[in-house]
């Protein structure tokens, strides 16, 4: 189907666009911007007056829950929630249930979710088997079968030569490695950030040196093996500037951060809010403000919303016996936006870290931007729009978030994959 | 987001924690355990203000001293206690918290007295009783993880205001395992909330929790020097499990350096009283010539104990 995007502003990071114009669209690729193709006519005309219209947006870690814990939440929920949120690209962590560490398993989810003809899905395989940390993966016959890149979720290896030889044997076929920095021993029975709110609940404390002691191991290890290396989930100062520190040697290695770390801190953990138990933990206010900052001047690459449904009797438990994480994939967009508007930044600078340095990260060359040619997956949204978070109007089947019942900037109207409107609100 | 202890006026809707509680809330508690500690005296212990009242014990971790001392104050308030000991019953078959009071819910309970290993659960239920307009059922935490025991921290004030009356004039120590200390926690929040100007924790960098000077408090690691002219020594106990390991060699060391000893006590001013929320390891914590010396209140803490807690049950669920 032939489609007109009519009036939008076109914010476009990767080829630094941001005006009014036409988007056309033909055989699910941008087919022109500005003037019409030679003979083109459209079967349908969206009117995008006074919207933005951006690439689709990609996500560094969403947990579609599938296979093995349907009962959080489906491929199905989750596609929908990722409509109505215009993101387009999920990345998947590998750990489903069992784990994504067969090329059998990856090409199910690939098909099942070709199947569902929402979003893309670019599986990340486990880095080892069953994430157990002691035999490596078919990394080979993995990324035959999808995977776009080898982490070991949040389960940390305990033994440093197989982490070393994961990374080696990675970095023979060039290969990405996403790890986050969870130092084993340091991190076990904590459940929030060490300092002064987890000693006023009496939680079990992770200190800053369970991700910066990890770090400096990973940045080490990347070293010596010439792994490429990502690093997921950034949640403090102290680490930032160990990867700073790296690059300033010449390393090349990226980061992220997730939704949740950018816009909390311990604080918001308030009277045991089980919503606030993630991986890593919250940390303090000073971590969030260096996040933010990070972020904004690309030191940290790309946004993420590390999205985790957990149903609710997974969350009505004692703190320190919730399941970790939190619903993330509709509020993507709009902490984006507020955060760039709190860290002054232009909406083409901070959508870029959720399409163009998102698509980097992954290896998606022909979407996270709008150039004529590219995937047709476009997001737009009314920047104007502010809207409240709450139960009812999450379509992902985790309602589990700290920003429920928050006015939050920013309102999808259509979300288009591969030219084809998977999502639309006509009226706002 | 509302301190889900007060109601909607400000009133004690639940005892969760001492931290963040309002100085006059917790004198009016104190005040009011002081009648109690008459009718113990009395030939017939029992007052009619429970009477009627339905109250789960619900201890979800062991404890034979606090629960019965609850039991106590509830029977003195002709209340009906109902003890449960969950640890060995509806966990086990895989129930949850949630799933546990709804149904002592559905078996009309008034009030839950509750102790739990992970920290927040009275909270949780708490918040579930608030959520599901259950207003008329009240939460008392007896305990639960490192958080918080307000009522042994009420008595505890309690038993400071007996013999030293005024807070503003004191210097007070806590010593020994404050970071796994839900009593020290309590401790620490009332007696910074009721004026105390200076609070000292003393022990060893592993039991002390990060930033613990946030919550109001001087650090010291050299006993001597932490008890130097102190009116009070709160002694805490350290648990079996932390003696040998990573946080500690053992507990000879620990004796050697943080045990309280005469001679320690020495340094406190000539009038220190010396507590205890028990039970005690003597030799190990504490010398038992200072545990059973002229300085030690250790035994009126349990007194007091029965009678702050009567004065608890009664302003949340009294007629």
């Amino acid at each position: 189907m032939k489609i007109r995007i009519a009036n939008g502003r076109v914010i476009d990071p990767a080829n630094q666009t941001d005006r009014i114009q036409d988007v056309y669209i033909a055989d699910g690729k941008i087919a022109a911007l500005g003037h019409a193709p030679d003979g083109f006519v459209d079967a349908r005309t969206i009117d995008a007056t006074g919207l933005v219209v951006a690439p689709g947006l990609i996500d560094l870690a969403a947990r579609l829950r599938e296979p093995g814990f349907e009962y959080r939440a489906t491929l199905e929920s989750e596609m929908d929630a990722a409509m109505a949120g215009g993101v387009t690209s999920l990345a998947i962590p590998p750990d489903t249930d069992p784990v994504l560490d067969e090329p059998g398993l990856v090409e199910m989810l690939c098909y099942r979710a070709k199947k569902l003809n929402r979003a893309h899905v670019y599986p990340v395989g486990a880095l080892t088997l069953g994430l157990k940390g002691e035999r490596l993966s078919e990394m080979a016959e993995l990324v035959e079968a999808g995977c776009v890149a080898f982490s070991q979720a949040n389960v940390p290896i305990l033994d440093n030569t197989v982490l070393m030889r994961a990374m080696q044997y990675a970095a023979t076929f060039d290969f990405r490695v996403w790890l986050q920095p969870i130092a084993p021993f340091l991190s076990r029975g904590g459940y929030a950030h060490d300092g002064e709110v987890a000693t006023r609940l009496g939680l079990p404390g992770i200190p800053v040196a369970a991700e910066t002691v990890a770090l400096f191991t990973y940045l080490q290890l990347a070293k010596i093996t010439g792994a490429r290396l990502h690093i997921t989930r950034l949640s403090s100062a102290d680490g930032l500037r160990l990867i700073e520190q790296a690059r300033a040697e010449g390393m090349d290695v990226t980061c992220d951060v997730s939704i949740n770390h950018l816009h909390l801190s311990d604080m918001d953990i308030g009277y045991f809010n089980a919503n606030c138990h993630l991986v890593p933990p919250l940390r303090s206010q000073r971590d969030r403000e260096a996040l933010c900052r990070g972020l904004a001047e690309g030191r940290i690459n790309a946004l993420c919303s590390d999205h985790t449904p957990v149903d609710d009797d997974g969350k009505l438990t004692p703190f320190s016996e919730s399941e970790p994480g939190a619903t993330g994939l509709e509020l993507l967009l709009p902490l984006t936006l507020k955060w760039a508007a709190a860290s002054g930044l232009s909406l083409l600078d901070g959508l870029a870290r959720v399409t163009s340095d998102a698509a980097r990260i992954v290896g998606i060359t022909k979407a996270g931007h709008l150039s004529v040619g590219a995937r047709a997956d476009v997001c737009i949204f009314d920047p104007a729009a502010q809207v409240r978070i709450s139960r009812d109007t999450l379509r992902s089947q985790g309602k589990n978030t700290a920003f429920l019942g928050l006015e939050l900037p920013g309102q999808v109207r259509y979300t288009l994959v591969e030219g084809q409107l998977m999502f639309a609100i006509d009226h706002a | 987001m509302r301190n889900p202890q007060l109601n909607k006026n400000g009133e004690l809707q639940h005892l969760l924690t001492l931290d963040g509680l309002p100085r006059d809330v917790l004198n009016a508690i104190l005040d009011n355990a002081t009648p109690f500690t008459e009718v113990a005296e009395r030939e017939v212990k029992k007052l009619p203000i429970l009477r009627g009242k339905s109250i789960f014990n619900l201890f979800f971790e062991n404890s034979t001293r606090t629960r019965t001392t609850f039991e106590i104050a509830a029977k003195r308030l002709s209340a009906d206690v109902v003890n449960l000991n969950v640890s060995t019953s509806s966990t086990t078959k895989g129930e949850s918290l949630l799933d546990t009071v709804d149904n002592l819910c559905a078996m009309q309970a008034d009030m839950f007295v509750v102790r739990h290993a992970a920290s927040g659960a009275p909270v949780l239920i708490a918040q579930h009783l608030q959520a599901t307009g259950r207003d008329h059922i009240h939460v008392i935490n007896a305990g639960d993880g490192r958080h918080a025991h307000p009522t042994q921290g009420l008595l505890d004030m309690y038993t400071i205001r007996h013999y030293k009356r005024d807070f503003t004039q004191l210097t007070i120590a806590i010593v020994g395992d404050v970071l796994h200390s839900r009593v020290a926690r309590s401790q620490i929040a009332a007696l910074t909330t009721l004026g105390v100007p200076e609070v000292r924790v003393i022990g060893p960098k592993t039991l002390l929790p990060t930033e613990i000077e946030k919550l109001g408090v001087r650090v010291f690691h050299d006993m001597s020097e932490g008890l130097r002219g102190v009116d009070v020594v709160m002694m805490l106990r350290l648990q079996n499990e932390r003696m040998n390991g990573a946080l500690l060699p053992t507990p000879q060391e620990f004796y050697k350096v943080w045990g309280l000893t005469a001679e320690k006590l020495a340094l406190a001013k000539p009038d220190a009283i010396v507590m205890h929320p028990g039970p005690m390891n003597r030799g190990v914590e504490i010398e038992s010539a200072v545990a059973d010396g002229a300085q030690a209140v250790i035994l009126p803490q349990v007194t007091f104990g029965i009678a702050v807690r009567m004065a608890v049950m009664s302003m949340l669920a009294g007629q």
